[in-house]
């Protein structure tokens, strides 16, 4: 809303990891929002969907709701897709 | 099919719901359905190649097959909301993907089906949650429920007769609306933006036992979600979604 100016002009740009869900179902060709993952940064296991999502860098980045810390980066370039993985400990996929 | 693909949509609607806020329903050729709260990615592309993409919630209910009704804000310095809003007319086509997304998901189905749900919206956030009352409405549930709707100013509440409607029909239903910079003469209801007062006394009908659901600006999702985390709602019942530069 045009009234909330007192937002920060980076953190007032942040969205929730659901809403690159389209970017990372590409990426990961499967449906990634409901996904949990560790931080590899502090533990805390988040699902996807609810990190945070930061669009406005070169590429996607996804921090931790906890500490803050990159969790997955995705990059596409005109030939690829580059996903970076390091600040997740681990991501768990249910077998259906 | 898959829901990454991209398919080509056709508009066969667009309505007004306010001077800024307008409906395009889309029918999508093999569409599969969608879940309540999901949204789909809407792709443009220039002459040159050019090509921006953006989310859009999905306002309508699952229950109407083939067919879903997006619902776009006009922001003016936008790349892709100006173009629907001043361009696209019924029977153009657009480059769609989805469904996307299940954690902003509300269903009629298992214990959601009973339990009590808080939703609250600022602005167009309103839209994910609108499917889910449609839904709602469509599958009979009778779950108390509440919508916390945050607006500026009543002529911009989007959706307002149905909202009346859907709560006039007695199903566990309460609409609360704020309008936070003008109201009308004799207006009863809240007057300021959503705070942690407010979010206590919407919620309390409805009890520590309940789901939550947030969608608007990021300065309002905050605002509610930690209000109700220090009211004591566990933090898995809480789910948000901000809206920002993508959806422009």
């Amino acid at each position: 809303m045009a009234d909330d100016t007192t937002v920060d002009p980076v953190e007032g740009q942040v969205l929730d990891g659901n809403a690159v869900g389209g970017l990372l179902a590409t990426a990961f060709g499967a449906e990634m929002t409901e996904v949990p993952g560790e931080c590899a940064h502090c533990g805390t296991v988040s699902m996807v969907g609810e990190l945070r999502a930061y669009v406005r860098a070169p590429g996607t980045v996804l921090r931790c709701p906890a500490c803050s810390g990159v969790v997955l980066r995705v990059v596409e370039t005109p030939n690829a897709t580059l996903i970076d993985v390091r600040g997740a400990a681990y991501l768990r996929f249910e077998r259906r | 099919m898959n829901p990454i693909a991209w398919r080509l949509a056709t508009v066969t609607a667009v309505r007004d719901e306010t001077p800024t806020v307008r409906s395009f329903s889309l029918s999508i050729p093999e569409w599969g359905g969608h879940r309540p709260g999901q949204h789909v990615d809407l792709r443009l592309t220039a002459e040159d190649g050019y090509s921006v993409e953006r989310s859009y919630s999905i306002a309508s209910e699952p229950e109407r097959a083939g067919v879903i009704d997006l619902t776009v804000e006009r922001i003016d310095d936008g790349e892709v909301s100006p173009f629907l809003h001043d361009v696209v007319a019924a029977g153009d086509r657009i480059e769609v993907r989805g469904p996307i997304g299940g954690y902003f998901v509300w269903e009629a189905l298992g214990s959601m089906a009973t339990e009590p749900l808080f939703l609250v919206a600022g602005g167009s956030g309103v839209v994910p949650l609108m499917a889910m009352l449609r839904h709602r409405a469509r599958s009979g549930a009778h779950n108390p429920t509440r919508l916390l709707f945050s607006s500026r100013h009543l002529e911009e509440v989007i959706y307002r007769d149905e909202l009346d409607s859907l709560a006039a029909t007695n199903d566990g239903l309460e609409v609360v609306h704020t309008l936070t910079r003008s109201q009308p003469a004799g207006w009863m209801g809240y007057d300021r933006r959503i705070d942690d007062r407010m979010i206590a006394e919407v919620l309390a009908p409805l009890g520590m036992g309940s789901r939550s659901f947030i969608c608007g600006p990021t300065a309002l999702v905050e605002v509610a979600a930690n209000a109700l985390v220090r009211l004591g709602l566990p933090g898995d019942r809480i789910r948000t979604e901000r809206f920002g530069p993508t959806g422009t």
